[in-house]
Formats: structure tokens, C-alpha cells, sequence
């Protein structure tokens, strides 16, 4: 009975321990989550919307291949990321990197929150003049024509 | 409302519009006259000598390493391509009239099979002076090969001036490939 207890307490360490094979490469469950979290940010050269793990083109499997390879070498996620940035340059990562030619990218939301500030202000600045009070003669007319 | 208030009320957003509506019009137009692609990507390997990879011959012809590209005497293309792949098959007679011309034609077989290339050249013409297998595809990778055809100009210094991803047209070779080649002679 001792014994049945201990088994189903190691039972949940199967999750971690058991060895998964994605691609042609064995690797451990820890492993592969985090060639999962590499290919989740890596884009499919093939079908440009999808992520290399997301996708079925044979070329992104072969990229999730490398990847899981080198996961299992011990390579560091930074360095498996400048692996494909290398050759397939900055496009192949879903999250453009800050840098000349995506600034731009990255400060619109505050250009737009200055614009609207500015056009704020200048709404404010020129408001135009409230409409001086009718004189007693014209709200004599008003009156009439209102009648 | 003063009328210069108005007039700008009125101007900004319609000027907004039409530099909006200017600038998708000249996206669609360069579209449409094939000098604009927006899947199109820039090549790393621009500007850099291929990485290093020695793939065996095919079809009874020499491969080649990135060693034998380190100084062609005049500029020169490899040309990546597949027996299973359509646009191949198109650029094929292309290719073989600029390599009538004279140019310099290294071809690279992806992930394919002896027989099937066999088959294709026969079809299509060979216009390869040299044609190299990469069956697994993995030095394709190393050179940032997404797809099938792939065109780059090598120059005489063994760099890599361009890449083209898809099939060359004849519009292409007049407008881009054929000045380049001039430029780097």
C-alpha cells in the first residue's frame, strides 16, 4: 500500500521527465517548451503571417528542427534568435527589435497623444468669443419675430 | 469661427486623405508594374561572401564549396531552383539565353533527386556551367534560401551584390540584373 502511495506521488513528475521528440529531435518536456517559446517569436519565411511553430511549410519545420537541436546543444535563447536573424535578417522576428528603421514604429502612439494634446491646446487658445448679451432693442425684434 | 479656422478645419484632414490615399495608389501601381513586392525580403547575405558549404555534383556535372566563389573572373549567378518547383520551369529558357549570352550559371538543386533533375535539365535545358545538390536543404538555410527559385549575383570579389526570390523575367533581367552585371564587371 506504502508503495502504490509513493507511485502515484512521483506520478506528476512524469510531465517533466518524460522525453518529448518534435521534428526529429528528442529533447525533454523543459526543453521543449522553451524551442516552443523560440519559435513563437520567430516568423515563417514561407507563410509570413504565421510563426515558425504555428506552421506547416516544410521549411519552418526544418527551422523548428534547428532550433530544438540547438536547445539541446545548450545554446542560449539570444543566440539561437541571432542564428536566424543572421540569415534571414530582422524580418524573420515577429517583434521588430527597436532600432533606425522601426523608431518610428515604436514612438507613434506617443506622436499621436502629443498631436492630440496640441490640437487640444490650440482649441482652447482659439476658442472663439462667446456672443455679447442681445441689447434691450434687439430682444424687443427677437421677441416679434419669434411671436 | 474665423475663415482662416474654418479653411484649416476644413484643409488638414482633406490633405490628411489625399497623402494617405497618394501613397496607397503609388504602393498599388509599383505593384502592379512589378517593381515593388511587398513580401519581398532583403537578403543579410548582401554584401557578404556565402557561408561556408561544399556540396557534391549532379547529373555527371561538378559541385561545387563556397570556395570556389571567392573570384569568379567576371560576375556570375547561382541560381537555386527544383525539378519540383513551377517558376523554375518558367525562368529555365531565361536562363539559358543569358548563359548563351555568356554569363556565368551555377546551379544549386534543392532538396531534391538525381532522376528528377536529369529529367528537368532534359525538359528545360541545363544553362549550369556547374550544378551542386543540397538534398537536405540545410545550406540553403545557411544562405537564407526561403523558397525556390532564388537568383544571386556574385561579383568578381566572390561578394554577393543581390538576391532575387522568385522566378527572373525577362523585364528584370533588362531593368536590374543586366546594369548590375555591368556595374560589378
Amino acid at each position: 500500500m506504502r508503495g502504490w502511495v509513493f507511485l502515484l506521488a512521483l506520478l506528476p513528475m512524469l510531465a517533466f521527465a518524460q522525453p518529448v521528440t518534435r521534428d526529429g529531435v528528442t529533447l525533454t518536456q523543459s526543453q521543449e517548451t522553451r524551442a516552443e517559446a523560440i519559435g513563437d517569436q520567430l516568423r515563417c519565411l514561407v507563410c509570413q503571417n504565421e510563426s515558425i511553430e504555428g506552421s506547416s511549410a516544410p521549411l519552418a519545420g526544418q527551422l523548428r528542427m534547428i532550433i530544438r537541436q540547438q536547445v539541446v546543444a545548450g545554446d542560449s535563447s539570444k543566440s539561437i534568435m541571432a542564428y536566424m536573424v543572421q540569415r534571414y535578417g530582422i524580418f524573420v522576428l515577429l517583434k521588430p527589435p527597436f532600432m533606425r528603421l522601426t523608431w518610428l514604429l515604436y514612438a507613434s502612439p506617443f506622436l499621436a497623444l502629443a498631436a492630440g494634446f496640441a490640437l487640444f491646446w490650440l482649441g482652447r487658445r482659439f476658442r472663439a468669443e462667446p456672443a455679447a448679451p442681445l441689447s434691450a432693442a434687439d430682444r424687443a425684434r427677437l421677441d416679434e419675430l419669434l411671436r | 469661427m474665423s475663415p482662416l479656422r474654418r479653411r484649416l478645419l476644413f484643409g488638414i484632414p482633406l490633405a490628411l486623405v489625399v497623402a494617405g490615399g497618394e501613397g496607397f495608389y503609388t504602393i498599388l501601381r509599383r505593384m502592379q508594374n512589378n517593381d515593388y513586392d511587398p513580401h519581398a525580403l532583403p537578403s543579410p547575405l548582401v554584401g557578404h561572401r556565402p557561408p561556408a558549404f561544399t556540396l557534391p555534383g549532379l547529373d555527371g556535372m561538378q559541385g561545387f564549396a563556397n570556395t570556389d566563389l571567392l573570384a569568379p573572373p567576371q560576375p556570375m549567378l547561382v541560381n537555386w531552383f527544383a525539378s519540383w518547383c513551377g517558376p523554375c520551369a518558367q525562368e529555365a529558357q531565361l536562363l539559358t539565353q543569358l548563359a548563351q549570352a555568356g554569363l556565368e550559371i551555377w546551379g544549386i538543386a534543392y532538396q531534391d533527386t538525381a532522376p528528377n533533375i536529369a529529367n528537368f535539365l532534359q525538359q528545360n535545358g541545363n544553362p549550369y556551367t556547374r550544378l551542386a545538390a543540397d538534398a537536405t536543404g540545410l545550406t540553403a538555410i545557411n544562405w537564407g534560401v526561403y523558397g525556390v527559385p532564388e537568383t544571386y549575383v556574385i561579383d568578381k570579389t566572390g561578394i554577393v551584390r543581390w538576391r532575387y526570390a522568385g522566378a527572373l523575367t525577362p523585364d528584370l533581367v533588362e531593368s536590374t540584373l543586366e546594369p548590375m552585371l555591368k556595374q560589378y564587371a
